[in-house]
């Protein structure tokens, strides 16, 4: 299977005078998951519905597992499988109904369909809810039912949009669960996110996606080293102490140091690590006490602020290291 | 909140949450099910969908007020605020009556359709339908089957105030049970009408607005309650033309055990011209809506 999962030119989509997508190329291998970043706004939902044959592009091609999504749609969507960012289940149905209704219309048998739609809730653990409705759900037992039911037949490809926005951290870590289990097991998934970390965790590329447009390709590594390895804030503990301990982090980080409104703040954006021990020890040595300091993850706004010089719309939150 | 759902709460609430994770062999399995069911066809898969219309009534029995409380209210309405003027008595104005009340109950019902799909298209739920591999249309005309159901139960409905207040339809149970064939027939083209308006209005209460507006002239300016003879030449010229007469002229030949003439035609071939116009540009918006 040399074809790639998904390949397109020049995909454009207009709504009135918005560019939703404004041509967007793309070859994405098959296997693993490919990670689409971008904020809100920004075109990565619009781009996956066109793939996914839901809605037709206004200029360009793409080809999903080798097939046209236009003139091919319907050998497209008997290969493919989409859990959109909203509830794409029913909620006035329970959970059974809902996968036994997506198996029928697979063509199962009334029987089959069943079947099918007991082991998929035990896998997901939601076996003790198949009789509650879905709008009775939490919001992550919401998402495993969407994920369930897009793959009541195992799809060559999964389209994964923002799987976990909205949810809680250990619902989160579930969601990423099941999506590295359906990666080990060989489906390509197309996945959207608004968070880098999650990029981080899931995705061999990335594609950061901006305007309708794709601004920067790769590996979270590659897009990393393009905006250094993140923020250090440190906050001195006498503020008379600030200049001193500027001149030790600037001697030590070898990257420029600023000062922030905080008159006792520093910040420094680090592209090497291992220089933070450093220069935190030169700061002990010279008798300067911090108050705190934290080493932050690069987050998707630094990213943004360095492929585009303009910060992204949706924020996210650093993470202490 | 049903029975059911009493029972399924409380059983949730006796059992401390379990460890309900998702487990990563069992989806490992679940995935290696390689198995691809032949593809069902356009039939089975609109019946299917038709199956989910009445799952959610079950869920959401309020969903069925429209089609049981509303009738009976614009039955007895009707009859009793028309019946003594027109016809001299309610039990006279009845037999003129009670087969047009059945078609407006019915056609005024149909609007909610569109309203419905308008609902599920915005709740993203169509979205998966129609990246399924399926005959397009199916979850549509599975909508419209489940509709059926609803028209079928306003039907019996108002047949049965009908029957209370003193109908006796000459055609006999055959008559009424073709005359409401007919009527489903049609209420079944006029779906899609608004099918196509929920594809090209965005929310549930425009759907509602532009389709009072389009019902009103068909629905009054029509035979439903009074002989057109009375009317002012423009009006009758209009009722002429209106379908919905030629219909309700139909439905009455069939439940008063008379001869239908060429209304049934005419209906039949209104019905067909609607399901050609409305299918087709339903199913074209449908391809790339809003």
């Amino acid at each position: 299977m040399a074809e790639l999962a998904i390949e397109t030119h020049g995909l454009v989509k207009t709504y009135g005078e918005t560019r939703a997508v404004d041509g967007i190329d793309l070859a994405i291998a098959r296997g693993g998951v490919h990670g689409f970043l971008g904020p809100n706004g920004a075109g990565k939902t619009t781009a996956i519905r066109m793939l996914a044959t839901l809605i037709r592009p206004d200029a360009g091609s793409a080809t999903v597992l080798g097939y046209d999504i236009g003139r091919q749609a319907d050998e497209v969507r008997s290969r493919v499988a989409l859990t959109g960012q909203f509830a794409s289940v029913d909620e006035d149905l329970t959970g059974m109904e809902n996968l036994r209704l997506i198996a029928k219309l697979y063509g199962y048998s009334a029987k089959a369909a069943t079947r099918r739609a007991e082991d998929l809730l035990e896998a997901f653990g939601l076996a003790a809810a198949a009789s509650r409705q879905v709008k009775k759900y939490s919001g992550g037992m919401r998402r495993r039912i969407d994920i369930a039911a897009s793959i009541v037949v195992t799809p060559e490809l999964l389209f994964l949009d923002e799987p976990t926005t909205g949810l809680d951290p250990r619902s989160r870590n579930e969601v990423w669960d099941i999506i590295r289990a359906m990666v080990d097991y060989g489906t390509t998934v197309m996945l959207t996110t608004q968070y880098l970390d999650e990029a981080d965790q899931l995705a061999d590329r990335i594609s950061v996606i901006d305007a309708g447009k794709i601004i920067a390709e790769g590996t979270a590594t590659e897009l990393k080293a393009s905006v250094g390895s993140g923020m250090l804030h440190v906050r001195v503990m006498d503020r008379a102490d600030r200049d001193a301990a500027r001149e030790i982090l600037l001697r030590e980080l070898v990257v420029d140091v600023d000062i922030p409104q905080d008159p006792q703040g520093l910040t420094a954006q680090i592209e090497d690590r291992g220089r933070v021990t450093r220069a935190l020890t030169a700061l002990d040595d010279a008798g300067i006490g911090l108050a705190q300091f934290s080493l932050g993850q690069p987050t998707l706004d630094e990213v943004f602020l360095s492929l585009t010089g303009k910060p992204a719309e949706a924020t996210d939150e650093e993470e202490a290291a | 909140m049903t029975t059911d759902e009493t029972t399924a709460s409380a059983t949730m609430a006796a059992t401390p949450e379990a460890p309900a994770a998702p487990q990563a062999s069992a989806i490992a399995s679940a995935l290696a099910s390689t198995e691809r069911p032949q593809r069902p066809s356009a039939l089975s898969t609109s019946v299917t969908f038709g199956w989910r219309a009445l799952l959610k009534i079950k869920h959401v029995p309020e969903q069925l007020f429209d089609v049981t409380v509303f009738p009976v209210v614009m039955t007895l309405l009707f009859t009793y605020l028309f019946g003594g003027a027109i016809a001299g008595s309610v039990s006279e104005y009845i037999a003129y009556i009670a087969p047009g009340v059945l078609v407006q109950s019915v056609l005024f019902i149909t609007m909610y359709t569109g309203t419905t799909l308008r609902t599920d298209i915005d709740k993203g739920v169509f979205d998966r339908f129609r990246s399924l591999p399926i005959w397009r249309p199916s979850p549509l005309v599975g909508m419209l089957l489940g509709d059926a159901v609803r028209f079928m139960v306003a039907s019996i409905v108002t047949a049965a105030v009908c029957l209370a207040i003193g109908w006796r339809p000459e055609g006999g149970f055959v008559g009424v049970v073709l005359g409401v064939i007919l009527l489903l027939v049609f209420a079944f083209s006029l779906g899609w009408v608004w099918t196509f308006l929920s594809l090209i209005l965005r929310t549930p209460g425009a759907i509602m607005g532009v389709a009072s507006f389009v019902l009103m002239p068909l629905l009054f300016g029509s035979n439903i309650f009074v002989d057109p003879a009375t009317m002012p030449g423009w009006l009758q010229a209009w009722v002429d033309v209106n379908p919905v007469s030629d219909l309700v002229t139909g439905v009455r030949a069939l439940m008063n055990g008379e001869e239908i003439g060429s209304e049934l035609a005419i209906t039949l071939g209104w019905a067909a011209g609607l399901v050609a116009v409305f299918g087709s540009l339903t199913m074209w918006k449908y391809r790339d809506p809003r």
